[in-house]
């Protein structure tokens, strides 16, 4: 079995597929829909609305890019507040014609810069997780990659959470612990297990309610069984009143460390 | 009961980090004050204007009217959810270091005459960090003022989410998320006051969701650790860099209000919202508030 901090290692390997290829996989004919229509476009966060098995939804996706210019440009998929504030527009968008949200979550966190606190990063991030705990329409969030703390959860409140086997979610990251506790990042490894931070960990807590296997199979065929997954929650999700999507949904949070 | 009797029964005296009687010293301008002079000036530094971190009891003496605070949930402390390394030991020492069980304090109280609930956050208690106990503290209280038609006003401060408990801290951001959104919907009036310092996962949370925010002058408010921007980005900070006038300079907090004069514009606030049969301010707003120290 992998250890804790193989399996951050491997969330975070280039090769690793990112938002797109998911999108790619999964959606077709995909419209991306661009701005925040407050200050700008954040390349680190894709959103759009397309089709899945002919039912419209409306998908958000962290990007790392591919060349280094482009991950440059993309800021490695750590989204910017103008990034949530894309997402946010796009979910209310999608709320207003009854489409579900697809959210898929992978980078390292929330975009740290001086711009990004000037522009209210927190403020972002507070915003969404207010909103989507009211969006009346049912949202699936995806751990595909890493799952960077504040960051990651502002696309991830909502009625099923899923995560792929070698992605991790986490409070903070493994080098960030160590650091603090130990005065020394390169306990990353100690750390990474101290934070039970894997996909199963996160399943035993009940964080998350679906973990998709990895091992020994093809990228294809994993995002062949993310879709299939995605399409069964949203016709179980999609059957329920939105009074009681919305109880579900607040239950769901409201009983962890209750 | 006075400040000092809520103080002494709420503190074994053999706590020696437990914020005493004794005089205290500014870390500013090194002035060292008697501690019932610093009680009276709202624990400002008489000689430079420093804000000394108030402890959560102090804070609470400080705003609310005497004898209306009654506190919720004061029992619950937190368990060890995640069996992380020394956490126990840490929770041991935090407690001694702070008299309190937890980083927040919980209750129902009075401000001049308005009925609300209050949480105060203490950042003697693991830099005031949210654990499971610190948000279900927080949600159980915005679920009672959504039931009872209460105003909520907190005091912030904190280092974010707890690391100790891994994700499950992380979630609590998402679970009071949830209990701010419902006290809002029910029309409920959340008056969060921002104080130094409110950092991380907080102010990605509920210190940004108040229907009107204030700030403590100068307090530190900010979602990145500011050397953790200098050592990722390479850029000098600028002056006054996530302090609260950044903040409203920026347009992310409605005002800043100075300690002493804090509790009235709470006051005023509240009355202003309340619904119109309930009694109005007597007194002219102006003839309350003190005269701005400078």
């Amino acid at each position: 079995m992998a250890t804790a901090y193989e399996r951050v290692q491997a969330a975070r390997s280039g090769k690793r597929p990112s938002g797109g290829y998911y999108i790619d996989r999964m959606v077709d004919g995909f419209v991306e829909l661009h701005g925040d229509r407050r200050y700008g476009d954040d390349p680190a966060i894709i959103g759009g609305i397309g089709w899945m098995n002919g039912q419209a939804v409306t998908v958000i996706a962290m990007e790392r890019g591919d060349s280094i210019e482009d991950r440059m440009r993309r800021h490695f998929g750590c989204p910017s507040p103008e990034g949530y504030r894309k997402a946010l527009r796009l979910m209310k968008l999608s709320e207003k014609f009854g489409r579900p949200i697809i959210c898929l979550i992978g980078s390292s966190g929330a975009y740290c810069g001086i711009q990004a606190e000037q522009r209210g990063q927190g403020e972002a991030i507070a915003e969404n997780l207010f909103e989507m705990m009211g969006l009346r329409v049912p949202i699936i969030s995806v751990v595909i990659g890493e799952g960077g703390s504040g960051g990651a959860l502002a696309l991830g409140v909502c009625d099923t959470a899923i995560m792929l086997e070698n992605s991790v979610y986490s409070v903070i990251s493994p080098e960030g612990c160590a650091s603090i506790l130990w005065k020394d990042a390169s306990k990353a490894p100690e750390a990474a297990e101290a934070l039970h931070l894997t996909s199963y960990d996160l399943h035993k807590f009940g964080v998350v309610e679906h973990v998709i296997k990895e091992q020994n199979r093809t990228e294809k065929e994993i995002g062949a069984e993310l879709k299939q997954l995605i399409l069964d929650e949203l016709a179980q999700k999609s059957a329920m009143s939105v009074d009681a999507l919305l109880a579900a949904r607040y239950q769901k949070f409201r009983s962890i460390g209750a | 009961m006075s400040l000092k009797d809520t103080i002494s029964s709420i503190l074994p005296h053999s706590t020696p980090a437990a914020p005493a009687q004794e005089p205290r010293t500014c870390k500013q301008c090194g002035t060292t004050t008697a501690y019932e002079e610093l009680r009276k000036n709202h624990m400002i530094c008489p000689s430079c204007g420093a804000y000394y971190r108030m402890h959560a009891w102090e804070r609470i003496a400080d705003i609310l009217d005497e004898g209306s605070f009654t506190e919720l949930d004061k029992a619950m402390q937190s368990s060890d959810p995640i069996s992380f390394p020394n956490y126990p030991q840490k929770l041991a020492q935090a407690k001694q270091a702070s008299g309190l069980q937890e980083a927040v304090v919980c209750g129902i109280g009075k401000i001049e005459g308005v009925r609300c609930a209050v949480f105060v956050m203490d950042s003697a208690f693991m830099m005031g960090s949210m654990g499971t106990i610190v948000g279900e503290k927080i949600t159980r209280l915005f679920e009672k003022a959504t039931a009872q038609k209460l105003p909520v006003v907190g005091f912030l401060t904190s280092g974010g989410a707890r690391m100790q408990e891994g994700i499950l801290s992380l979630m609590q951001m998402a679970k009071v998320s949830g209990a701010v959104r419902k006290h809002s919907d029910n029309g409920g009036l959340y008056l969060p006051v921002l104080t130094d310092p409110t950092t991380g996962g907080i102010t990605a949370s509920f210190a940004m969701q108040g229907d009107i925010i204030l700030a403590e002058p100068h307090a530190l408010i900010g979602f990145a650790g500011q050397r953790v921007i200098e050592q990722t980005t390479g850029e000098k900070l600028p002056q006054g860099f996530q302090r609260a006038e950044f903040l409203l300079e920026h347009g992310f907090v409605d005002l800043i209000e100075e300690r002493p004069r804090l509790r009235f514009m709470l006051a005023n606030l509240l009355k202003l919202h309340q619904k119109p049969e309930t009694p109005k301010m007597t007194k002219p707003f102006r003839s309350l508030m003190p005269e701005r120290r400078r």
